[in-house]
């Protein structure tokens, strides 16, 4: 019999207010094993756990129950203080009676008999509860970045910098991601690229980066640690070890009319391409869509011209094996695809555009060269109507999305005051439902574009645009004024809600890292733990947790480097000692077990029992290697003759559970 | 109360309303209102509904949907402004409105688009 | 202490540690209210649900039993979810046989970002038991005196 110990906290009003604690206390302290019952107004402060601690000692507790907020909150402070008694820390059990019952009942008897209920429950789960330790596994010296924009790019310099091995996977053909088609960056107007380029040049020459540009991670196995990943590099047809970026073959492919998906499709590029003059790696691509020698196996001018002889038409993807102890997630956002917002006339106009089309075309680098003309006829356009919000803060399903995109009241006021810094003469208008710039120095970015260019700022939505002779007629209104505008616009420049990258959906399946409804992946913690996922060894970089600017993009890659550099400098990992474990006696060796589980932890060994009369008898059983196995219990179902139980989720401690509960 | 009618007979919950104006920016028939749609909204929300019923300006709206089709947050103010004419009629001690009446009530300039659409609607 | 009102269900929700578990710590965090008849067991994975569980729950008098799991696809483990999904089709199926009412026991995915998900699923659940009425106690044998 167990010499437990009961601790009922207050959680200051949190929990007191709706459950009667000196009842909890005093019930609990009538079941069956109970030594000491007590309650405590925060017993996770440090005198709470004093007052566990001594407790221990006092009564030679043998199991504790905390009833106090979630597990998941607290259930390690108080296997520590256990621990720090000499109490194996695997005999606590927290009841959970914050989250799932002061907080969600407002009737105080009602809450308090649930409470009490919870309290027998984990009272009657830690009788069965049996002393567990923890054993340890190696930790691989080598961190994964998905992603390669300047999220992945920082995340991987902070790593390497501290001395640990790191790679890069970019599924584009470079590295840069979405700020290197950016012109300039708010609030200080500073050249994207100036600023980013170095930082990509640093990533290359780092001895500590590998960057695998043009691949794309395939599989993912292990657990934190130990993951095992499969990188697909798809195959370029350039010898990426010759290939010197002289960029002749550029020049000379006849296949001149690919879209430029790095101008987004505002000009064309040719089947053979460098994306940008900076690209690292700087190595030509052969886009395998365009390219008549891939295609029909008519050209070759690009393996003519090569001087290098770095033109490979026969080159396959590779698949390449890695080992990694940490991953990090960088995979960034894109704009919504804009076709369905048919009352802007996205699709009936080429000068309706999209913010990050108008960046490309302000950008020295871009298709104008950076003089802002309008797509369809290559004139200067006079009156520019900037629309907010488009996609973002709507009430979800086909509307849009639900969320605050955060970056473009600051994109689309650096985008009307840079208008009005190089073109005086236009007039620039900027419908918005409500300015946020809560940012340093954003709000006075913001305000200079008013007072000090004099950017018309209306408070109130367009309703419609619709081209007719070569003019964009913006019918919208000024909820300030209380009229209906008319305006006679040449262009108008939507600001597009961001999303997650489509690739980050499988990915989160593959990293079996959770996501919200929008894509996003999802945090250990939203206040407390934001840049790791609730996947042990997955941390989150930029803006595939949430739509982010730079500077904060790059705090948080900062924030995610240093916990993977905390994670690398273990040597071993403690395991989570909740494994699996067969009898022995009872197991068949029938392979159930070893079919359904997922990480392969389960094999089976010939062992010799001892038989009746002096016999020996060799069997099939199975045994769990407890360091691969991470306790998931899909084999204790799957056993059919009982053999196999998970430690700290036995079948009888959870039966006990459902008795307490049903009682 | 009247705002529970309006909230029973639209479907609408005007708290859903974040002030974008798309609906005024989409209106054709703006200039002919007494009140404009993110108005109706936002009197209805703040239970103003007496002025709304007085004023000549629901019948101008045209039924067009075009705000019901914008509007980003589905707050649906076309779908009001029908609740606020049906109180009106229900006030009357009348659930429909009578061929005969249509004439009257309408507005001398207003298109036959509106008839139409004003049929329309019992369609949806 | 007993509560002296009439009568309300016993309802076992099972939540597995990585989504539902935490999707019911969300809906605390939100203090969205459900009735306190639910109580709920964590278990590591909605795969390691053992029907017979189910069944004992059943035996002690539970009014229903809803299992809580991550989304297909979502799993901690990868695959979890899809053996506990078969499972539960099969043992419902034969508590259906038992006479069980097939509206006492359910399946549900529920992630840790869809705290509203739970507790508008448990609202309905104690809604769905309570309309069923008092649940028959399957026998347990091996307890019989």
């Amino acid at each position: 019999m167990q010499k437990i110990g009961v601790f009922v906290c207050w959680c200051g009003s949190n929990i007191a207010a709706t459950v009667d604690v000196e009842a909890v206390s005093q019930a609990l302290a009538q079941e069956p094993g109970v030594v000491f019952s007590t309650n405590y107004q925060y017993m996770c402060s440090q005198t709470g756990q004093d007052l566990i601690r001594d407790k221990i000692k006092e009564y030679g507790l043998t199991g504790v129950v905390v009833c106090s907020c979630s597990p998941r909150m607290h259930e390690n402070t108080f296997r520590k203080t256990c621990e720090k008694a000499g109490l194996n820390p695997y005999m606590v059990e927290i009841a959970n009676i914050r989250e799932q019952c002061s907080w969600i009942h407002k009737d105080k008897a009602e809450a308090t008999e649930k409470a009490i209920i919870l309290g027998r429950a984990a009272i009657a789960k830690v009788q069965l509860n049996a002393p567990l330790q923890a054993g340890t596994s190696p930790v691989k010296k080598r961190a994964l970045v998905i992603g390669g924009g300047i999220a992945g790019i920082q995340t991987a310099l902070d790593i390497a910098d501290a001395g640990f091995q790191v790679d890069i996977v970019e599924k584009k053909p470079t590295i840069g991601g979405k700020m290197t088609q950016i012109d300039k960056t708010f609030p200080t107007l500073d050249c994207a690229a100036c600023i980013l380029t170095p930082k990509m040049v640093d990533c290359a020459q780092n001895e500590n980066i590998h960057i695998y540009a043009y691949s794309e991670v395939e599989a993912v196995k292990g657990f934190v640690g130990n993951f095992k990943v499969t990188i697909r590099k798809k195959a370029r047809f350039v010898d990426t070890t010759k290939c010197t970026g002289c960029g002749l073959c550029t020049e000379k492919c006849p296949q001149k009319k690919v879209p430029n998906e790095f101008n987004l499709g505002l000009d064309n590029r040719r089947a053979i391409y460098i994306p940008f003059a900076q690209a690292v790696p700087k190595v030509a691509t052969i886009d395998p869509d365009y390219c008549n020698m891939l295609k029909n196996g008519k050209c070759g001018v690009c393996a003519k011209v090569c001087g290098a002889n770095a033109i490979d038409y026969k080159q396959q993807d590779e698949l390449i094996e890695e080992e990694y102890g940490a991953i990090v997630a960088a995979t960034g956002f894109n704009p919504i695809d804009l076709s369905k917002f048919n009352e802007f006339g996205y699709s009936q106009s080429p000068d309706v555009v999209s913010s990050l089309e108008f960046e490309r075309l302000m950008n020295a680098a871009g298709p104008t060269g950076g003089t802002l003309l309008r797509p369809s006829d290559g004139k200067h356009p006079h009156t520019i109507v900037f629309v907010q919000c488009v996609g973002s803060r709507c009430d979800g399903g086909e509307k849009g999305k639900p969320y605050c995109s955060k970056i473009c009241c600051m994109y689309t006021a650096k985008h009307a005051m840079l208008c009005r810094e190089k073109y005086p003469d236009t007039d620039v208008y900027v419908f918005y439902i409500d300015v946020r710039t809560p940012g340093k120095n954003f709000d006075e970015f913001y305000r200079r574009a008013v007072e000090e260019y004099g950017v018309h700022y209306i408070k109130g939505m367009v309703g419609k645009v619709v081209p007719e002779n070569g003019k964009l007629k913006v019918q919208a209104s000024d909820l300030l004024d209380n009229r209906q505008l008319h305006i006679d616009a040449d262009m108008v420049v939507l600001a597009a809600a961001i999303e997650p990258d489509k690739s980050a959906r499988p990915l989160a399946t593959m990293l079996t890292a959770s996501m919200d409804t929008n894509d996003f992946f999802t945090e250990a913690h939203p206040k407390l733990r934001p840049v790791e996922s609730p996947t042990a060894g997955i941390f989150l970089s930029g803006a595939c947790q949430g739509p982010k600017d730079i500077p904060e993009t790059v705090a948080q890659a900062g924030a995610a480097a240093s916990k993977v550099i905390g994670l690398l400098s273990k040597d071993h990992l403690l395991c989570n000692p909740c494994t699996a474990q067969p009898d022995e006696m009872m197991c068949n060796g029938c392979s159930s077990c070893e079919k359904v589980c997922p990480y392969g932890a389960i094999t089976y060994i010939d062992k010799e029992f001892r038989g009746p009369n002096r016999t020996t008898l060799l069997r099939r059983v199975a045994q769990v290697n407890p360091a691969v196995c991470q306790g998931c219990g899909a084999c204790t179902v799957a056993c059919m003759s009982g053999a196999m139980d998970l430690k700290g989720f036995s079948n009888r401690q959870i039966m006990a559970e459902v008795d307490a509960i049903c009682k | 109360m009247l705002m529970d009618t309006i909230a029973a007979i639209s479907g609408v919950n005007p708290r859903k309303c974040m002030r974008c104006g798309k609906c005024s920016g989409s209106c054709p028939a703006y200039d002919e209102m007494e009140y404009h749609p993110h108005q109706f909204v936002s009197m209805v929300e703040s239970g103003r509904i007496e002025e709304l019923m007085a004023s000549k300006g629901i019948y101008t709206c045209l039924s067009c949907f075009a705000c019901i089709e914008r509007c980003p947050r589905s707050v649906e103010p076309a779908r009001l402004i029908e609740a606020v004419r049906l109180a009106v009629i229900r006030q009357q001690g009348k659930n429909h409105l009578t061929p005969e009446q249509i004439p009257q009530l309408l507005d001398e300039d207003l298109p036959q688009q509106a008839i139409t659409s004003a049929f329309r609607k019992y369609k949806r | 202490m007993q509560v002296n009102k009439e009568w309300t269900p016993t309802i076992v929700a099972f939540c597995c540690n990585w989504c539902s578990y935490a999707g019911a710590d969300l809906s605390g965090t939100n203090r969205l209210q459900y009735p306190a008849n639910v109580k709920i067991i964590r278990i590591p994975c909605s795969c390691r649900l053992n029907p017979m569980f189910i069944l004992r729950a059943f035996q002690r008098g539970a009014d229903g039993v809803i299992l809580c799991g991550c989304h297909p696809g979502d799993c901690h483990y990868t695959t979890g979810n899809y053996y506990a999904r078969r499972r539960m089709t099969l043992l419902f199926s034969m508590l259906e046989y038992l006479g069980i009412e097939r509206e006492r026991t359910r399946v549900e995915w529920v992630s840790a970002a869809e705290g509203a998900k739970f507790a508008a699923t448990m609202n309905d659940f104690v809604k769905t038991v309570t309309a069923l009425g008092e649940n028959k106690r399957l026998e347990d044998l091996r307890c019989k005196e």
